[in-house]
């Protein structure tokens, strides 16, 4: 049986604890094992992004003195599994990443399951993340999950491709820029009635959520709490 | 009339989000530049899907622009060779003011006193208008949004549809009050604002005796230029007057006459969404009796060279300026393309506008959320996010941002600190944990509050949770 080493994301683990405990619970209700590095802390990611190479390759280095003994490594985050994969070859050398695993990596490729067994009555969007999609390479993983819930009602999101604005530091270093495009990605998250915005990454949820909060519109969630869920 | 930004505003300053913002504040500039890069994008998908081999053409592509940025200077002097074995004289110019020097000396051994000009990216970005204005010559665009932007005494925002930023009643105006022989009672139908601008165009090429224009490509094989266009003024200029000057970058270079069959399956898709431009030139020094008799070819280095030394950032290099990444640029659909107060906007301009000006655009790679839509849509593959990073990491940072990362790292790099950290963020956000949210920050946390509630911590961390049930 190989080691799965849960990798949570410092988002999460300031802000979030509900996200990787779905995870915990939805690999488990599979049978996997799943173990909780406490040493963890962060990818490094806004470091790197913000043009703190140093900065980011110290918490490379740490990423992988923390997670080196373990076969997968599985994340609620496209951003960051991206990260591990396309920036710490650069950084510090280490090839890591290709035992990081997104969640929907790891269910689909990995485990070969689509259907987790998950319920949730309820109408959801679904945002599909740039990093996650692009970076990672995700295409349609995550939503291919959510289809396969019970009794889940998925509406399209209107130019779901359309990045919300996040981008770490873009959304402080250009506020009013951001701020225009998450204008837009909650009025047609707002348009679909839905009850939930569902993505694959919290960082992006913060931000859109963050504008909800503002304006009205579904409640954001992350997809593993979905896939958690047996109601 | 509204104009995108008062004519005259330096190119230099202000910072990208100080001109963002101004831009931000234009509704009619917004739903322009939402309209028409919308369009653009959903025509661009539609031809791209058609082709099976679209990926294997990218990294045809790339390989190609590769293997130049490999061997410049000999495909160069190759170039050179068989460009003035056919006729033409070849120009090196190691920086705009040189280019437009040699130009400006060829149109007055010319007997002229003004040019005609094909749309190109090059003359704009060595300001050669403004420098044949400086010494007493005329430089007339002739492509019909350049066209307009040069009477309104404006600015390109936009690679391939300079005029972008207008809408057809504002391209009405512009000229009803700016071109002298305008039709009375002209509307703002397209066909009528092209008609007018033909016959407006039409004496021009009749009398003009120089024409100046840039390439898309240039052939090392065979010395020959190529244009790429859809007016088909481009080929006006380039076969009507007697000299043609062409101000061509060094990195159009391609080493051989086939490689085009490459980027001109992925040029046309890529900018203007067709299948196949209308008007493609070809020409290979100067042909008796047929075309321009005294053809000059201009070289242009301009700090290109210089980027070639950077391993990540010479990608930026491989653009053939098709203006794709632009249009799905979701900060550039925005902002448009004056906020970047650089000829070359949007992503690519992030990148190349930096590179080409050292200590000049600091601020463009932060013009970027990252999310990729650029790299997904380049015909030559450039990573625009992995080269703007890249550029983030080499430049110069605010010594405030500074000192905050730094502290950022040393916690987040022990985990005790870390842990520390954590609990002393929930302790503090404990007014707010009723709410669940904050909706007022201070500076500088103020500029997500603007728009954004912030969460709280939670009463109980996944580590807690952890420890409990390991229990
Ligand atoms: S960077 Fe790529 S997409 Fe952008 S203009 Fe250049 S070739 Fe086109």
């Amino acid at each position: 049986m190989s080691r799965i080493g849960l990798f949570i994301t410092c988002v999460n683990d300031a802000l979030y604890p509900q996200t990787p405990k779905a995870v915990v619970a939805v690999l488990e209700r599979l049978g996997y094992d799943v173990d909780f590095p406490q040493a963890q802390t962060c990818c490094g990611q806004m470091h790197a992004n913000s043009g703190y190479r140093k900065d980011a390759a110290k918490l490379a280095k740490s990423f992988e003195r923390t997670f080196a003994g373990y076969d997968a490594i599985v994340t609620p985050s496209g951003s960051c599994a991206a990260m591990t994969r396309d920036q710490y070859p650069d950084l510090t050398g280490t090839d890591i990443g290709d035992r990081v695993y997104e969640l929907s990596e790891f269910l689909l490729d990995h485990a070969g399951v689509e259907d987790v067994g998950a319920s949730f009555p309820h109408t959801v969007t679904y945002h599909p993340t740039c990093h996650g999609t692009r970076a990672l390479g995700l295409g349609d993983k995550p939503l291919r999950l959510l289809r396969a819930v019970d009794r889940i009602e998925l509406v399209d999101l209107p130019e779901a491709d359309q990045c919300c604005g996040f981008g770490g530091t873009f959304a402080l270093k250009n506020s009013e820029v951001s701020s225009a495009m998450l204008d837009d990605k909650c009025r047609h998250a707002a348009d679909t009635g839905a009850e939930y915005l569902a993505a694959a990454d919290n960082s992006c949820l913060t931000h859109i959520g963050g504008g909800i909060g503002r304006v009205g519109g579904p409640r954001p969630i992350h997809y593993a709490e979905i896939l958690a869920s047996t109601t | 009339m509204t104009t995108a930004f008062p004519p005259g505003r330096s190119l230099r300053s202000p910072k990208f989000a100080e001109s963002a913002k101004v831009a931000l504040g234009m509704p009619q500039l917004r739903s322009n530049l939402a309209h028409a890069t919308g369009t653009i994008r959903g025509k661009r998908a539609t031809v791209v899907g058609e082709l099976d081999d679209w990926e294997s053409l990218r990294d045809a592509a790339a390989a190609i622009k590769a293997d130049v940025q490999h061997r410049m200077p000999e495909l160069a002097v190759a170039f050179e060779r068989k460009a003035t074995e056919a006729g033409a004289t070849v120009h090196w110019a190691r920086d705009g003011a040189e280019a437009n020097r040699i130009a400006a000396r060829i149109t007055r051994e010319a007997g002229a006193d003004e040019v005609v000009k094909v749309k190109s990216m090059a003359t704009q970005e060595i300001e050669l208008n403004e420098h044949f204005e400086a010494e007493g010559l005329k430089a007339w665009e002739t492509d019909l949004a350049e066209l307009i932007v040069q009477l309104a005494e404006d600015r390109p925002s936009h690679i391939l549809v300079p005029a972008i930023h207008y809408n057809r009643t504002e391209i009405r105006d512009i000229f009803k009050g700016r071109m002298s022989d305008a039709p009375t009672g002209l509307t703002d139908e397209p066909a009528a604002l092209a008609e007018a601008a033909r016959l407006h165009l039409r004496r021009r090429f009749l009398s003009a005796k120089v024409a100046v224009s840039g390439a898309n490509f240039a052939v090392a094989e065979t010395g020959s230029l190529v244009v790429v266009e859809s007016e088909g003024n481009g080929r006006m200029c380039l076969t009507m007057p007697r000299t043609l000057i062409s101000v061509v970058g060094v990195e159009k270079l391609l080493p051989r006459f086939e490689d085009l069959e490459v980027f001109m399956q992925l040029l046309p898709r890529s900018s203007t969404g067709e299948r196949m431009n209308p008007y493609t030139s070809i020409w290979t020094g100067a042909t008796g009796g047929d075309g321009p008799e005294d053809v000059h070819i201009i070289l242009l280095d301009n700090g290109r060279t210089d980027v070639l030394a950077d391993e990540v950032g010479r990608q930026a290099l491989s653009c053939i300026r098709c203006s794709a990444c632009l249009n799905v640029c979701p900060v550039y659909e925005r902002t448009g393309g004056h906020a970047y107060g650089h000829v070359y906007p949007g992503p690519i301009g992030a990148i190349l506008a930096p590179q080409l000006e050292p200590g000049r655009h600091d601020d463009l790679p932060y013009a970027s959320s990252l999310c990729g839509a650029c790299y997904e849509v380049c015909p030559v593959k450039i990573n625009i996010p992995e080269v703007l990073v890249h550029l983030r990491q080499q430049g110069p940072h605010h010594v405030g941002e500074k000192a905050a990362m730094g502290a950022a790292e040393a916690v987040m790099a022990r985990p005790r600190l870390w842990r520390a950290a954590l609990g002393a963020a929930r302790f503090f956000s404990l007014p707010w944990r009723k709410r669940g949210s904050v909706r007022r920050l201070p500076w500088p946390a103020s500029k997500w509050t603007v728009s954004r509630d912030m969460p709280v911590p939670p009463k109980e961390t996944f580590r807690d949770w952890w420890k409990e049930r390991e229990r």
